[in-house]
């Protein structure tokens, strides 16, 4: 290991290669507190040259390593492995092409997501908006093929990503894909986008920008029940409305976030932001059609953003959630289940119901429009075994998401956190394929080992490259 | 040898027992794009698979705008079913020969239609899949909600594999709103130069068009735009107002319009070449389609063209014309000296890797695919 520490120093410069106990300290988590391992050592390289480096210095020395972005994960993606190495990759952050006739932008993937939309604004935007847009790195949403509000209508990151520049586990550098679409062969890229860093890293990003839309509208709709919320989304999205985003926030979610975000929201049994963009034209009808549904499923009050002021009032008491839970609860594990949206009311029954059973506060908000749930699972650490209970609480909603049909994740990812799920939701012939996947790409298992797969596996034999044999050519034997 | 198994499992001892029995296999659906990809090299009995008793629909959660259905669905008949609570697979490729091509078969080939201007191609409205190896392994990835993370993707793994690294059985997909009205923007010109500049520029606008293609026949093409939803014919206006130095005309009636455009992706008897390029590349193209004697669909802001060209067309010297960009040949692949071109050893070398992963036995349509897998 010495020996490799000084080989990454030779790469890197000695400043960009942490080993001492204090500076490892500050990458023993992501987003994922409850998880702490610190590395062998942690380098930052500038390049992606130096990058390929690193990770050959460690193929040859055996040693698995981990990659992170900005950290922000909350599946413990990015959480590193103690006999392993740390690549972080928060200075490759440099913006390498922007092509709006092509519609691309080219970036290091240590570039923010924020950072996209900005460099391409005020004509284009990036639509892929996770709510830590703002810190999260492309690389980091590459790897977790990251989602975010307005996916509902635009898609989630592999559907943006048209091109990877990818250093493999053994240390090579391959593109996937580029600035046009449909490269010939295999869809490597859509394989790679969401493989949680066990495939290799991305070194380069071609993203696909969109044009802004003509107009934005907004409102939020209160009502009394997440119930009569969510038959209006239903009502919604069965008219044939694809509105840019529709969130739901339940009681407890609105309590939190209103004391952080102060927007004068009223503390209802459920609010609903729904946001409609696209052509004028066709805005203007469907918004009076969106109000009136909100109005018919039992809303007295719906408020309509009258400018961006009020737009970015209205989100950022949805941005806010999150961490606004802090207010009303120490501590909290924040879920993320998916079901199909016509099951939302009976699920957020069944998760009612369990959240009395184990004593505990469940707060609601989520993506309705895709079904995507975070329910955020109150606990206080002080009091021993709550948090156990409330980690099993926690395990118990995907169950119900699962036995209504839907995943044990729908944008944070399996990483460490949710592999013990991997075999509720697939088969082992189906995780069986995905090792075959994992192994085309990482024979040696050194990217991101631990993550994703329920158990740690080993590649067994690697094929040597096919190659005819001149008998089989000639017609004269053939492989079984 | 042809099997029509009718059940997933079924397929699944069949080809286990084909594969072991040294047999190479080759997967089909309506059989409308049988001849894409390269001939098989293979000097083993080849079994052809054919998926038409996988015609179910599984499920049609209306509500949850998804299906799952079997891949020899055939996609006309799927249409049918999801037109029929408004809805439909935002897929509309050319659906061949007695419009036979299934869902199974349009997945193999990553083919697409005009559509795929707003909602992206196969990868992008797949969700789930399952899949049958070689070793009759049955596979399945993704699942039946639209959002979803769990695990590693092998739906777009699949998707444009040619059937070469296993058997498609069963795809789960997003479904969107069908809607009740259409209208057409379309200009013709024989100005390329000013077709294409055009194009670029309406690409650049938050339209929200449905489609936005470009045709071109011997020296004359025409730009089409198409709008959906209520205030389809709103929008077609004020797109018109758009096309500077051309004379646009609207047209409320445009099936047959969108029914040509796709119809000119595929020749009988000719050679089709798919180019993969830029937006900005689309003169270029027109002219290398025109020097060739040939013709050319292209969707024009994705930077995906379809040139038709006589039998007799020189692929490598269209290639060269064209290079950078990857030339793939579709329809007359039997005709053609260079079906794939030359990927890059890096990348080709994983690609290898996954077949070797995923079809050890080497069973599933040996050779067909780029670079000899």
């Amino acid at each position: 290991m010495d020996e490799l520490i000084a080989e990454l120093r030779a790469i890197c410069g000695e400043k960009w290669v942490y080993t001492q106990e204090h500076q490892l300290r500050t990458y023993e988590s992501d987003g994922l507190l409850q998880y702490k391992v610190v590395p062998v050592a942690a380098v930052l390289p500038g390049t992606a040259a130096e990058v390929q480096a690193v990770v050959a210095a460690c193929a040859r020395a055996k040693v698995p390593w981990v990659a992170r972005g900005a950290g922000s994960g909350l599946s413990g993606g990015a959480l590193p492995i103690d006999d392993g190495v740390l690549l972080v990759l928060s200075r490759l952050k440099r913006i390498l092409e922007i092509d709006l006739d092509n519609g691309r932008v080219c970036v290091e993937p240590g570039v923010t997501n924020s950072a996209v939309s900005a460099a391409v604004g005020p004509t284009h935007f990036y639509p892929p908006d996770p709510s830590s847009q703002s810190v999260c790195s492309i690389g980091g949403n590459v790897a977790e093929n990251s989602g975010g509000a307005h996916c509902f209508k635009y898609g989630f990151t592999t559907n943006y990503v048209t091109g990877l520049e990818v250093v493999l586990a053994d240390g090579e550098l391959v593109q996937l894909g580029g600035m046009e679409l449909d490269a010939p062969g295999y869809d490597l890229l859509g394989a790679f986008v969401g493989s949680e860093g066990t495939l290799g890293v991305a070194t380069k990003v071609w993203l696909r920008v969109v044009p802004v839309p003509e107009a934005i509208k907004t409102l939020v709709a209160f009502f009394d029940s997440t119930r009569q919320a969510g038959e209006a989304v239903s009502d919604i999205v069965q008219g044939g409305v694809v509105p840019g985003a529709i969130e739901m926030m339940d009681a407890k979610a609105i309590e939190a976030a209103e004391q952080a975000a102060h927007a004068g929201f009223p503390m209802r049994g459920a609010a609903l932001l729904v946001e409609l963009d696209g052509s004028i034209h066709e805005c203007e009808g469907q918004f009076e059609e969106i109000a009136a549904i909100c109005r018919r499923r039992g809303s007295d009050d719906v408020r309509v953003a009258r400018d961006a002021e009020e737009r970015a009032r209205f989100w950022k008491v949805r941005k806010a959630a999150f961490a606004a839970m802090g207010r009303i609860s120490p501590n909290y594990f924040v879920q993320d289940g998916v079901i199909p949206r016509t099951r939302l009311p009976d699920v957020l029954e069944r998760i009612d119901q369990l959240a009395a059973q184990y004593g505990l506060v469940v707060a609601n908000v989520f993506h309705a429009g895709d079904g995507n749930l975070h329910p955020l699972v109150c606990y206080d650490g002080a009091i021993p075994g709550q948090a156990e209970r409330a980690e099993e609480l926690s395990g118990l909603i995907l169950d119900v998401c699962l036995e209504s049909g839907g995943s044990i994740t729908g944008e944070h990812g399996v990483g460490v956190d949710k592999k013990k799920h991997m075999q509720k939701m697939y088969s082992p012939s189906d995780l069986d394929a995905f090792q075959r996947l994992r192994c085309a790409f990482d024979p040696a298992g050194l990217a991101n080992p631990g993550k994703v797969m329920p158990s740690p596996r080993l590649c067994g034999e690697v094929p040597g490259p096919y190659r005819q044999h001149p008998l089989e050519a000639a017609g004269l034997a053939e492989r079984m | 040898m042809i099997e029509v198994p009718d059940t997933v499992a079924r397929v699944a001892d069949l080809i286990r027992g084909h594969a072991s029995a040294g047999r190479a296999v080759r997967a089909r659906g309506g059989g409308t794009k049988r001849e894409w990809g390269a001939l098989l090299q293979s000097d083993r009995e080849i079994v052809e698979v054919v998926t038409r008793g996988l015609n179910r629909i599984v499920e049609h959660n209306a509500g949850d705008f998804t299906a799952v259905v079997e891949a020899g669905l055939p996609l006309k008949e799927a249409q049918a079913v999801f037109a029929g609570s408004g809805q439909m697979l935002a897929l509309d490729p050319p659906l061949g020969a007695g419009d036979a091509a299934t869902i199974g078969g349009v997945l193999a080939a990553n083919d697409s239609g005009p559509l795929r201007h707003r909602y992206g191609s196969v990868r992008d409205l797949v969700i789930g899949i399952t899949v049958v190896l070689s070793d009759g392994t049955i596979a399945s990835s993704g699942g039946k909600v639209i959002k979803n993370v769990a695990g590693y993707d092998l739906a777009k793994l699949f998707t444009g594999s040619l059937g070469t690294l296993g058997l498609i059985a069963r795809i789960a997909v997003r479904l969107h709103p069908l809607a009740q009205r259409t209208a057409t923007v379309v200009a013709q010109t024989d100005d390329a130069v000013a077709l294409a500049a055009t194009a670029l520029a309406l690409a650049r606008l938050p339209l929200e068009a449905d489609c936005l293609d470009v045709q071109w026949s011997r020296g004359r093409g025409r730009l089409l735009v198409r709008f959906a939803g209520a205030a389809a014919e709103q929008r077609a206006q004020a797109a018109a107002l758009r096309f500077p130095g051309l004379q646009p005309e609207i047209v409320g009636d445009d099936h047959t319009l969108w029914s040509e455009q796709r119809a000119n992706q595929r020749s009988v008897a000719g050679i089709v070449v798919k180019v993969s390029g830029r937006p900005t590349d689309l003169s270029t193209v027109i002219r290398v389609a025109d020097a060739a004697g040939g013709t050319l669909v292209s969707r024009a802001a994705l930077g995906l063209s379809w040139l038709s060209l006589p039998a007799e067309a020189d692929v490598n010297s269209i290639r060269a014309a064209l290079a950078p960009r990857a030339c793939t040949v579709l329809d007359g692949a039997e005709r053609s000296a260079a079906v794939w071109p030359v990927v890059a050893p890096g990348t080709l070398a994983v690609m290898q890797r996954v077949k070797q992963r995923f079809d050890p036995a080497r069973a599933f349509s040996p050779g067909a695919f780029v670079g000899g897998i």
